[in-house]
Parts: C-alpha cells; sequence; structure tokens
C-alpha cells in the first residue's frame, strides 16, 4: 500500500508535529485529558482561587466529619478540612511528578542519545549500569536510598521533596535512556546522518541538529506517562511514610494519615486517592493519544 | 466466450484524512488462460490496488470499492459471499508480491506454510502433504527440496525465497497467478531466473499470468498483452509486439523515450514533464493532459473514451489515431 | 585529463561478531576486496554489479564514512585517509555524496533550506552568513525547483524533488567529484530520466567528476564515460563504455548484460541469452581463486586454484584466465 501513501503525502502541507497536532484536535480522549491536566496544573499554581480555607488550621472539633455543604469533602482525623488539602495537595504532587519527569528525561536522555552515538565502550558501560539500576526493585531501591538521605532527622519541606524527586528520577532514568539509545541507533543508521556526515558535519551538530529533533518523540510520550506514573510513586512512597511527609501537604500524606481511619472516615482517603488516580489517569491517556499521534504506523 | 478473469469498469477509493483518493476510476481488463497479460503503470498508477481488489485483500477502511466488477469464470466475485471468495482465493486465483520476507512467516519454515494450505483446503495427512510440498519445491527448482523444506524464510536467499513463494502460490493448481512486481527487489541475473521460471510454469499448466509491473523490459520479454495505466485509468492496451512497435498513447510513448537504452549511449532522455497528478485532484479531462506534449483544449474538458484502433488495440486519448501514425 | 582521484587497492573488511558482553570475531565480511581504479576531472566512471557486491561499501570509504581496513586513496596525489583537520575539510568540500534513498537521505525535520544551507553553516568561509539565503535559492533554481519552497518540509516533495534537493545539497559547496550511491533507483521511470538529465547537465556547467554506482545497467550506460564491474568485492573487468557494452570480455559482465530484459518483443528469442545458475556466494567465505568460478560455465581447475588478475586481455582491463569477447547485446 505504500504508493498510495507516497502519492498522497505530497498533499499535506504541514510539519511532522503539525501532523500531529491534526491528528491530536480531533481525538476526544486529548481534549479530556489536557482538561483534566490543565485543572489540576491550575489547583498547583492558584489553589487559593479554589479555595478561601487555609489547609493548615486543625480544628480538633471538627474531626473526621463527613462531607457537608460547609466542607464539601468533610474533614480528617486532625480536623483538617480535606477539600482545601486535596487542593494544595495538588501542588506537591505535580512538583515531584514535574522535577521527577525532568530530572529523567534530561538524565536519560542526553546519556542515551551519547551512548547510541558513540557506541562502543561508552554505549557498554551506560548499558551496564543502567542494568544495574533497572534491577533494583523500586520500592526497595526508594526506601534504601531515602532513609539513607534522611539519617540526620528533621529537613524542611524543600529539602523533603529534593529527596523524593531524586529517588525516583535515580531509579527510572534508565527507561528513558533505553528509549532515547533504540532510537538514536536506528537514527544514527540514517541517510540523512551520514549526508551530514560526509559533509563534515561535527558530532556536536549531528548530535543536536539531526539526531535529537528525530529522537524526541518516543521519550515525550514516556514522559507524558511517566509523569503520572511518577505522581503516583510520591503516593506510594509517602503512604509508606518514607516520601513527603508533614509539614508538606501532598496526596499521598493525605492518603497516609487517612489510613488508620478507614472504617470511620472512609471520605478522608477517598478524595485524595480519587484526585491521585484522575490526575494519573489524565497523563497516560495524553500520553497514549500523543503516541497515537506521533506515530505514523499506527494511523 | 467468457474470460477467465475479467474485471470491468472498477473504481475503488481511498477515503483518508486528506481526502478522497480515486485510486480506480474504472479500470476492465480480461487475462484467459494459457495468457501472460502485464500490468504496466509507475507508482500510484494503481496497479496493485486492481490486484488486490481482485484477491479480496484492500483494506476498508480506507478501501471503498464504488462500481464495477471482478469476474472469474463469469461469477462476479465482488458480489459473492466470503466463504465463496475465501474458495476462490488460492485455488482459483493466487498471488505473489514483490517482497517475498515479508510475505512468508519467519516463524514458520517454508514446508508448513505450503503444507499447512494442502492439509486445510486438500485434506491432506502431514505425510502426503509433506511429500507434495517437496514437489513444489522441486518444481521451482529449489536445490536439495528434501532438506530446504524444514527451512525458514531467512535462511533462503532472495531468489530462494521468490521461488518457494511461487511454489506456495502453485501449492492449490490455480488457474489465474497474479505476480505483484515478482522480481523488483531482485539482482538482473536472478529476476531472469525468476521469469523464465514463471514463464515456463505459466505455459506448462496453461495458466492465466497477470504480471504487474513498472519495468517496460521485463514486459517486453513476457507478455503476450499489455495494459497501460496511468492515474487509476487504463490509457492503452495492446498485444506486446504492436504497443512496442508503435505506442497508441502519448504517455506510452514519453514512456519508451524516457528509458535509458543497454543497446546505444544516449545523450539526453527524453522526459514526461511534471509529476504524476495527486489521486486527491485528478485533473478534469484526461489525467495526462497536463504533461502531455499532445494536449489541445479538448484535453482539459472531456474525459477521452476508449478508441479502437483495430487489432483489438485501445487507447483512451482524443488524438489516439495520430499517436498511432506517428 | 589529470587524475582527480586514484584509489590503490582499497580493502574494507567489516567483522562479524558473536556475543554480548565479550565479543568475538568469528569472521569477515569481505565487502571491498582490493579495489582500484583512477578517475579524471570531469568524468564519469560508473560502477555497476549485483546486491552485495561491495559498490555502496566502496562509496562509503570513498566517502571516509567508514575508515578502510587496507589501501589508499589519493585526492589530486594527496592520501586522503591520513587527512585531518583543514585537510580533511578541504576534501569534505571537494567530494560529495548524492544517496540512494530520497525518503531517509533528507531530515525530516529540516525544511528544504536548512537542508540545502548546511553545508555553508559547516563551512562558513564558503559563503558569508547574509548571503547564504540568496545562494539556497540559487541553487533550488538550478537543479529545478521553485526558490520558492525554501521553507517547505521533505515530506512534502515527491521523491523526485527530493532527489533533487539531495542533489542541491551535495553541490552547495563546488565540489569536484560527486559520489552518486544509486541516485536514480528509487525513482519512477518517467522521473528517473528527468534526474539523469539533470545530473548530465550539471556535470557540463560546473565540470564535475562523478563516480556513478548503480545495479542499473542501462542507466549507467546512458551517463559514464568508464565502467567498473563489480562481483564480491572485486573489479573483475574495467573499461570504456563502448569496451564493456559492445566488447566484454568478462564471463560475469556478459552474464549481467545478456540479463537485462530490452524493451523490444520483436527480439524474444533472438538474443544470444546466457542464465547464470544459482545466487551470489556470501562474502564472508567467498570462493577460492576465481570469484566466478562457482557461477561461470567456462569454469577449470586453475579458476580455483589462481585468482586471475585484472589485466589488460584483448583491449581492457579483465580479470578472467579466459577472458574473450563475446558481444551479448543486440
Amino acid at each position: 500500500m505504500t504508493e498510495q501513501i507516497s502519492v498522497l503525502a505530497l498533499d499535506k502541507p504541514r510539519g511532522l508535529f503539525g501532523d500531529a497536532w491534526y491528528t491530536l484536535r480531533s481525538r476526544p480522549l486529548f481534549w479530556v485529558s489536557v482538561s483534566l491536566i490543565l485543572l489540576m496544573v491550575l489547583m498547583a499554581l492558584f489553589p487559593a482561587l479554589f479555595t478561601a480555607k487555609d489547609p493548615t488550621l486543625a480544628q480538633l472539633s471538627l474531626s473526621r466529619q463527613p462531607p457537608s455543604a460547609d466542607a464539601w469533602f468533610g474533614y480528617d482525623n486532625q480536623g483538617y478540612d480535606i477539600y482545601a488539602r486535596v487542593i494544595y495537595g495538588a501542588r506537591a504532587s505535580i512538583v515531584v511528578g514535574v522535577l521527577a519527569t525532568l530530572g529523567v528525561v534530561l538524565v536519560g536522555a542526553s546519556v542515551g542519545i551519547l551512548a547510541g552515538f558513540y557506541g562502543g565502550w561508552l554505549d557498554s558501560v551506560v548499558s551496564r549500569i543502567a542494568d544495574v539500576f533497572v534491577g533494583v526493585p523500586f520500592v526497595l531501591g526508594a526506601i534504601v536510598i531515602l532513609t539513607t538521605l534522611n539519617a540526620g532527622g528533621d529537613a524542611g519541606p524543600a529539602r523533603i521533596v529534593a529527596q523524593v524527586v531524586l529517588s525516583i528520577a535515580a531509579l527510572s532514568w534508565p527507561v528513558s535512556m533505553r528509549i532515547m539509545r533504540s532510537t538514536a541507533i536506528a537514527a544514527k543508521q540514517q541517510d540523512y546522518v551520514k549526508a551530514a556526515r560526509a559533509l563534515g558535519a561535527s558530532p556536536r551538530r549531528i548530535i543536536t541538529k539531526h539526531m535529537l529533533p528525530n529522537c524526541i518523540a518516543p521519550v515525550l510520550v514516556y514522559s507524558t506517562i511517566a509523569l503520572g506514573a511518577f505522581i503516583g510513586a510520591e503516593a506510594t512512597l509517602s503512604y509508606l511514610g518514607i516520601g513527603l511527609r508533614q509539614p508538606v501537604v501532598s496526596w499521598g500524606v493525605m492518603i497516609n494519615s487517612a489510613k488508620d481511619y478507614l472504617r470511620v472516615a472512609p471520605h478522608a482517603l477517598l478524595f485524595p486517592a480519587g484526585f491521585l488516580t484522575a490526575t494519573v489517569l489524565a497523563f497516560v491517556m495524553l500520553g497514549d493519544a500523543v503516541r497515537e499521534a506521533l506515530d505514523p504506523k499506527l494511523r | 466466450m467468457t474470460a477467465l478473469l475479467e474485471v470491468e469498469d472498477l473504481h475503488v477509493e481511498f477515503r483518508t484524512r486528506d481526502g478522497v483518493a480515486r485510486v480506480l476510476n474504472g479500470v476492465g481488463y480480461h487475462v484467459d488462460a494459457g495468457e501472460t497479460l502485464a500490468v504496466l503503470g509507475e507508482s500510484g498508477s494503481g496497479k496493485s490496488v486492481t490486484a488486490q481488489t481482485v484477491m479480496g485483500i484492500l483494506d476498508t477502511p480506507p478501501a471503498y470499492v464504488m462500481r464495477g466488477a471482478v469476474r472469474f469464470h463469469g461469477e462476479d466475485l465482488l458480489s459473492a459471499t466470503a466463504e465463496r471468495r475465501r474458495e476462490v482465493r488460492g485455488e482459483g486465483i493466487a498471488m505473489i508480491f514483490q517482497d517475498a520476507l515479508s510475505a512468508l512467516n519467519p516463524v514458520f519454515t517454508v514446508g508448513f506454510q505450503i503444507e499447512e494450505q494442502l492439509r486445510l483446503r486438500r485434506g491432506m495427512s502431514r505425510s502426503e502433504a509433506r511429500k507434495r510440498a517437496v514437489e513444489l519445491l522441486d518444481l521451482v527448482r529449489i536445490p536439495h527440496a528434501r532438506q530446504r523444506v524444514r527451512e525458514y524464510p531467512h535462511q533462503f536467499s532472495g531468489g530462494m525465497r521468490q521461488r518457494a513463494m511461487i511454489a506456495m502460490s502453485l501449492a492449490l493448481d490455480p488457474e489465474v497467478l497474479i505476480a505483484d512486481e515478482p522480481t523488483t527487489a531482485l539482482d538482473v541475473t536472478v529476476q531472469a531466473q525468476i521469469m523464465d521460471l514463471l514463464a515456463e510454469i505459466q505455459r506448462e499448466r496453461h495458466m492465466g499470468l497477470v504480471l504487474i509491473t513498472h519495468d517496460l523490459g521485463v514486459v517486453a520479454e513476457v507478455a503476450d498483452r499489455i495494459v497501460v495505466m496511468y492515474a487509476g485509468r487504463i490509457v492503452e492496451q495492446a498485444d506486446a509486439v504492436s504497443l512496442f512497435r508503435s505506442p497508441g498513447h502519448p504517455y506510452t510513448e514519453a514512456l519508451m523515450k524516457s528509458l535509458p537504452r543497454l543497446d546505444a549511449k544516449g545523450t539526453t532522455l527524453d522526459t514526461i514533464k511534471g509529476l504524476p497528478p495527486s489521486l486527491l485532484r485528478i485533473p478534469p479531462g484526461c489525467p495526462f493532459h497536463p504533461r502531455c506534449p499532445r494536449a489541445e483544449a479538448v484535453c482539459s474538458v472531456d474525459v477521452p473514451p476508449q478508441e479502437r484502433l483495430g487489432f483489438g488495440r485501445t487507447s483512451a486519448c482524443h488524438f489516439a489515431e495520430e499517436v498511432l501514425n506517428g | 585529463m589529470a587524475e582527480l582521484l586514484e584509489v590503490r587497492n582499497l580493502v574494507k573488511h567489516f567483522p562479524v561478531t558473536r556475543g554480548v558482553l565479550f565479543k568475538k570475531t568469528v569472521g569477515h565480511v569481505r565487502a571491498v576486496d582490493g579495489v582500484s581504479f583512477t578517475l579524471a576531472a570531469g568524468e564519469t566512471l560508473g560502477v555497476v554489479g549485483e546486491s552485495g557486491c561491495g559498490k555502496s561499501t566502496l562509496a562509503q570509504v570513498l566517502m571516509m564514512l567508514e575508515p578502510p581496513t587496507a589501501g589508499e586513496a589519493l585526492f589530486e596525489g594527496r592520501p586522503m585517509f591520513a587527512m585531518r583537520g583543514n585537510a580533511l575539510r578541504d576534501l569534505r568540500r571537494n567530494m560529495q555524496i548524492v544517496l540512494q534513498d530520497p525518503y531517509t537521505s533528507l531530515n525530516p525535520r529540516m525544511t528544504v533550506g536548512d537542508i540545502v544551507g548546511e553545508p555553508f553553516e559547516i563551512h562558513p568561509e564558503v559563503a558569508p552568513r547574509g548571503s547564504r539565503a540568496a545562494r539556497v535559492r540559487e541553487l533550488l533554481d538550478v537543479v529545478g525547483l521553485n526558490p520558492e519552497h525554501i521553507n517547505r518540509y521533505p515530506h512534502q516533495f515527491s521523491g523526485g524533488q527530493r532527489q533533487r534537493i539531495g542533489i542541491a545539497r551535495a553541490l552547495a559547496l563546488r565540489p569536484k567529484v560527486i559520489v552518486c550511491d544509486e541516485p536514480v533507483s528509487a525513482l519512477d521511470v518517467s522521473i528517473q530520466a528527468q534526474v539523469m538529465n539533470l545530473l548530465r547537465e550539471l556535470q557540463g556547467e560546473f565540470g564535475l567528476a562523478y563516480v556513478f554506482i548503480a545495479h542499473d545497467l542501462s542507466v549507467v550506460r546512458h551517463l559514464s564515460d568508464r565502467v567498473a564491474v563489480m562481483y564480491l568485492g572485486k573489479i573483475v573487468e574495467i573499461g570504456t563504455e563502448d569496451e564493456i557494452y559492445r566488447h566484454p570480455t568478462h564471463p560475469y559482465t556478459q552474464a549481467l548484460l545478456s540479463a537485462v530484459p530490452v524493451a523490444d518483443p520483436a527480439l524474444r528469442g533472438q538474443r544470444d541469452v546466457i542464465r547464470l545458475t544459482g545466487d551470489v556466494p556470501s562474502p564472508i567465505d567467498p570462493p577460492s581463486g576465481c570469484r566466478f568460478r562457482t557461477r561461470c560455465w567456462k569454469a577449470q581447475d586453475v579458476c580455483a586454484e589462481q585468482e586471475p588478475a585484472l589485466v589488460d586481455r584483448g583491449g581492457h582491463p579483465s580479470a578472467c584466465h579466459f577472458a574473450e569477447e563475446r558481444s551479448v547485446v543486440p
């Protein structure tokens, strides 16, 4: 069927990302996930838009009150307003997700593209190191890293967030590195790279101008899905008591503190868990939609 | 007399995101037993889509058959049941493809793939089927057939793979064989071997052979009759000798002139100006008129009918007679 | 004519390895195995052969995309493979390549202007920054493309137009030699003729020398002054276009020419047809002596024992113990 496709290709006056956008904008899944994500980001940036209440105000007298017109999501064990905390918790969750994704993509993609381009011993060494990191089970690895980093005792909110980000990034970079490496190896064989080398282009030019723009798509797709997964990972670690903790407010922290009162106050767990699920799902859906749009074979 | 295989007024369109591509716009040809029909055309001319429509292997969507008929012994296949079509496929009409490597399943042995058909469709036992598979590989001159029947497609060279695919297509003794660019991926010395083999098998079995190709040389060596396709239409049909002696359509004429020759060092080649039209926007009138050196006002308005030129020749050109007479 | 390029005994072997962690070399693909030829300024040397004969590897080594295993190549008398720094940059300006596949040879994320202008970015001394856009437009015009399309992307062009873009890129630095690796084999017949005419026009206009690699013998004859026929990593016969096509002496050349279908049904059954049996042997373990002997109808014991040298036999160099002229092209 290649002959039809090559003929039809003449009629597309768009760039490749323009093409992807053309596919994306006709997909309801894309719009649902994007609006959910936008809502979450808005909550993280301007929580005051959504609630006038103070998430750190504990009124023990209101402890474990169910949802009401006054407090939409009710109160938790210590009398915090759950709605306010869910809104304010978005910030920590999303900050952790975004920073961890940035770290993973920057480290993984740059190491991966270098390994793929140069090959040889560099590739062997990097790949074996990646194998070691992949070999460590995620939760176990995170426990080891976080307890080691945290041996000193109490840390400020920024430091806690940084530690969690670091441990997620350290354990996840090999995935993006492998994706980048394999696409880079494929791109390196392409004739346009040969043509650039024949012109005398430097390795730096070949990597930045020719390989990176052609290799970035799969990593972008991965990072979208990973962002959701990292928000989930943050919650997991916080639930286990080794991730974020008081005074930081996050969905994971809320789930952790609600777990002991599940029978008496299920709403304290359901609301943050619901937001968490919706956010993770939104990113996974977005990743799916982006992959379909970028991968011409699926069209 | 009804033809063995007849395609009549076939219209197929591909519905894509960018619009409707009119891939076939009234294609008709026929092939009789013992005859080799060459379907000649460049990329996008619709020559492969016609064959896929005949085989019933077009994907819907994006492809939709809008009109027309495919008759095998006079029976319209397009209106036949799915079951009947499956029956005809393989036993009535078989097809071989350009890329034998992707047409054969890499995880089964070549022998298994031939035997599977024989067991399912002919009800042969395992040992009978194996015996027949070896015979078939022998027939297509694969050396050491008894051993090679147990090998996987990747263990075959390009030429041997194409032979294996021919053997597979012959398993159910089809009456028509459609060969879609069977030698395009092969080297010229291997191509010659495969074309000889196809011609010989066709002669011995008195099959109808539909040879789809873009190669004028291959066509000249084996075809009895030729249909030339352009932008989803048949622009000319004629017997091979007279078509090469005096083409009856400006496109055929230009195509022949643009070919570099083996027997003389040329200077500047005659070219066909411009590009084949996009199938999303086929020009009105004669689809070739924007590139045609003979085009006149009428060509951009009226679609030329199939002009009869005698001796069974036709040409879809308003000036067919003039072209024919030089 | 002065020799622009001289290749002496060029060898390129690719190791075949097994194992993941500890790689072990289990053999070598002898892709190019002792190839020598010269190329004069303004001349076209055609290189023909079937797949696996090493013609594309030859192009890669000549363009220094792969290091040679052994052998030497002189560009204007200076050894190429030892060049570094400025000398190498100069060489890159003088030797360029046009690749086969118009769909993969252009970076899909770059505009046509960026692609054709890239040579100037890499060699800024050739064209001052301000004049580059004008130079790119001029180049597009020279290769027959609309200069207004400078901001379009490769996928908006057809195969033939893309090949023109590739040619414009190769032409940008005004090279003396362009290595064309199957430049028209991916194109339709009517488009192929356009590109071949363009290559010929450019040769006249810029005094280019071509190493024209192709498997299509008619295409090679059309464009070449001299022709080298390759089989399994070696040149088996080399001579002028007339010598190779009208007076071939090597059995392989004769078989190759005779296998090309001729677009004239009237000649059916009247031609001198040589049908080779079998396929090309593996270049990992080529036959001893003459590499063609396993498919050759003239083969004798001596062919297995002694490798025939590529020396003048009956008018031009041919590597066959039993070289004899036989006309196979009608």
